[in-house]
């Protein structure tokens, strides 16, 4: 890497730079060559470093006010509510913040399967971020629990009954999770915990993820290497942050609307019930964002096959680098995989919708075509679809569609000569 | 190959990791069974409950380490239609006779084995219990007769003291 040759210029700079070269890594993170075709969906990773950073902050601020105790859980949330000094828009934006996030994990993962960024040479920073998006569920799960409503009590039974799916140690695993005989407070008080440490291991993963992208460097939507730097790149420094500080400036205007104007919109009516371990609500669902592995889960008549098909779900994708075939990265040149990856879309979406629904007549069988479809896409039409596939001539360099107004070359080209 | 032997320092490392490994476990133990049920936990081992006033046809729940149990006195018509159905129609084939040894009462424990919900009362297709969660249906006995949950409620230690107190525990 060029900037190993960085130099400090003031002396006292030199002086600790030759001591811990905190220098040279800040001077490496402002010169980073970027490729200058990096479009809007390349700024939820800045929006996500965001998100993590808001999440800590009001976190550790509700954290001063929480009393994580089955007695008392429920009460200190009302009391943060409404007796601590702007506890309601804190608590808001850690309950809102906790959506957005995924909802930008969300685009970001959709963005890598639809531009290849997680093939060769990605792969590690592609399975740092299924790792990362596995401790956020966690994380966030966790924190649903701990206001200790109707929803957070049976969401928590129902989630960590799944580990009883388990042959022979299910149900001392669930005991031993639980530390008791039901959900109570030996494990809200863990939730608590763990709700408190996930947060920094991410941070730690993030950083992971960062050092393991600026090995290679960022992929582009035209998905070919690129020489860095080069003139098909520019320097992070300002070009990228200007264009991720705008991007997250819309994005925090859609977060703001979620917080002052609907901020229960994303909730559910009855975690404002205290847990009652006598009642289960009529109808447990969580958090929008975990309704398509819910849907999954639910799918399956069989209870151990239904846990294994929601985590097989999940898991899949840390193997995907290896089931895509295809040798061309970005979707813009593989025509086939472009269709099959919006009817991906579409199936997720699906699984979300009736992931909300009861499991029963239309929602069920819809809910099991959906699911058979997921592990479709994964286990035969990616792997097939890399030999079939006639994919488009990819350019050169990022310059040459630019140049000829097209990410297309051949179209590219054609242009250029009717232009001559 | 042939001319490697064992020699004296590498005996020093295995003995060395293997002990070594002994000790992480036995540190790391405490740290994993603190987690499971401690004592004050444990010794709520116990509940007795008065069910003089529960008349046929409904049911009592109370709690019992901190799950509910359902203690139902059922009409002759529900021990009937229990003891009738056969062996070969249930997923977990368990004789009426043998949960509720006495017919008129049966208690057990309100909670699905699917997802560990509280089945409603008096709701689904076998007369029983239906849960809400995820669509279990159970029968007078608290039977599984249809969807996701693998066994049927399960029937706590429980024992009559008098007439009017049930033990269970």
């Amino acid at each position: 890497m060029s900037d190993h040759d960085y130099r400090p210029k003031s002396k006292v700079g030199q002086w600790f730079n030759d001591r811990l070269p905190l220098l040279t890594l800040a001077n490496h993170l402002t010169d980073y060559p970027t490729p200058k075709n990096l479009n809007y969906w390349w700024t939820f990773g800045g929006i996500l470093t965001f998100c993590l950073i808001t999440q800590i902050v009001t976190g550790l601020t509700l954290a001063m006010h929480y009393i994580a105790h089955a007695d008392m859980a429920f009460e200190s949330v009302e009391h943060i509510m409404r007796d601590v000094n702007y506890g309601w828009l804190i608590r808001y934006i850690h309950a809102n913040g906790a959506s957005m996030f995924f909802l930008a994990v969300y685009i970001h993962i959709f963005r890598s399967l639809f531009y290849g960024s997680y093939k060769s040479p990605r792969e590690i920073i592609w399975i740092l971020g299924i790792i990362i998006y596995l401790l956020m569920m966690a994380a966030a799960f966790m924190g649903y629990v701990l206001p200790w409503g109707q929803m957070s009590f049976w969401g928590a039974t129902v989630i960590t009954n799944l580990f009883s799916a388990i042959p022979l140690v299910g149900e001392g695993i669930v005991t031993w999770l639980w530390g008791g005989y039901s959900v109570d407070n030996p494990t809200l008080t863990r939730f608590f915990t763990l709700h408190y440490l996930i947060p920094f291991l991410i941070l730690g993963l993030v950083v992971l993820h960062i050092w393991a992208l600026h090995v290679p460097g960022n992929n582009n939507p035209v998905g070919i290497d690129i020489k860095k730097p080069s003139k098909d790149t520019v320097p992070f420094h300002p070009y990228i942050v200007i264009k991720d500080g705008f991007a997250l400036l819309m994005f925090m205007i859609v977060f703001a609307f979620f917080v002052f104007y609907a901020p229960n919109i994303l909730g559910h009516a009855d975690n404002y019930i205290e847990a009652n371990p006598m009642v289960t609500p009529a109808h447990i669902v969580p958090e929008w964002y975990l309704l398509p592995f819910y849907a999954i889960l639910r799918s399956v008549p069989d209870k151990l096959l239904g846990v294994v098909a929601m985590l097989s779900a999940i898991l899949i994708l840390a193997v995907l680098p290896w089931l895509d075939t295809s040798k061309i990265r970005s979707a813009v040149f593989r025509p086939l995989y472009k269709q099959f990856y919006w009817i991906l879309v579409a199936d997720v979406l699906i699984l979300g919708y009736v992931g909300a629904m009861p499991a029963e007549g239309l929602y069920l069988l819809i809910a099991r075509v959906a699911t058979a479809y997921y592990f479709l896409h994964f286990l035969v039409i990616l792997p097939v679809l890399g030999f079939k596939e006639k994919t488009l001539p990819v350019p050169l360099s990022i310059t040459e569609p630019v140049l000829g107004g097209s990410p297309n070359l051949a179209a590219a080209r054609n242009k250029e000569s009717t232009i001559e | 190959m042939s001319e490697k032997k064992t020699k004296r320092r590498d005996f020093l490392f295995t003995a060395t990791t293997a002990v070594g490994a002994v000790g992480a476990a036995a540190v790391v133990w405490p740290m994993i069974d603190q987690m499971n049920p401690d004592a004050s936990v444990k010794a709520l081992a116990s509940t007795e409950v008065d069910v003089s006033a529960l008349t046929p046809g409904n049911t009592l729940t109370v709690l019992w380490r901190g799950k509910p149990v359902f203690i139902r006195r059922r009409t002759q018509e529900e021990i009937d239609e229990a003891r009738a159905v056969k062996m070969e129609d249930l997923i977990h084939p368990e004789k009426d006779e043998d949960r509720a040894k006495n017919p008129e009462w049966l208690v057990m424990l309100g909670v699905c084995t699917h997802l560990g919900c509280v089945p409603l009362n008096d709701k689904g297709d076998y007369n029983g219990w239906f849960c809400p969660c995820h669509g279990s249906h159970y029968d007078t006995s608290g039977r599984i007769r249809k969807g996701p949950a693998p066994w049927n409620m399960e029937v706590p230690k429980y024992e009559f003291v008098n007439a009017n107190t049930i033990k269970i525990g």
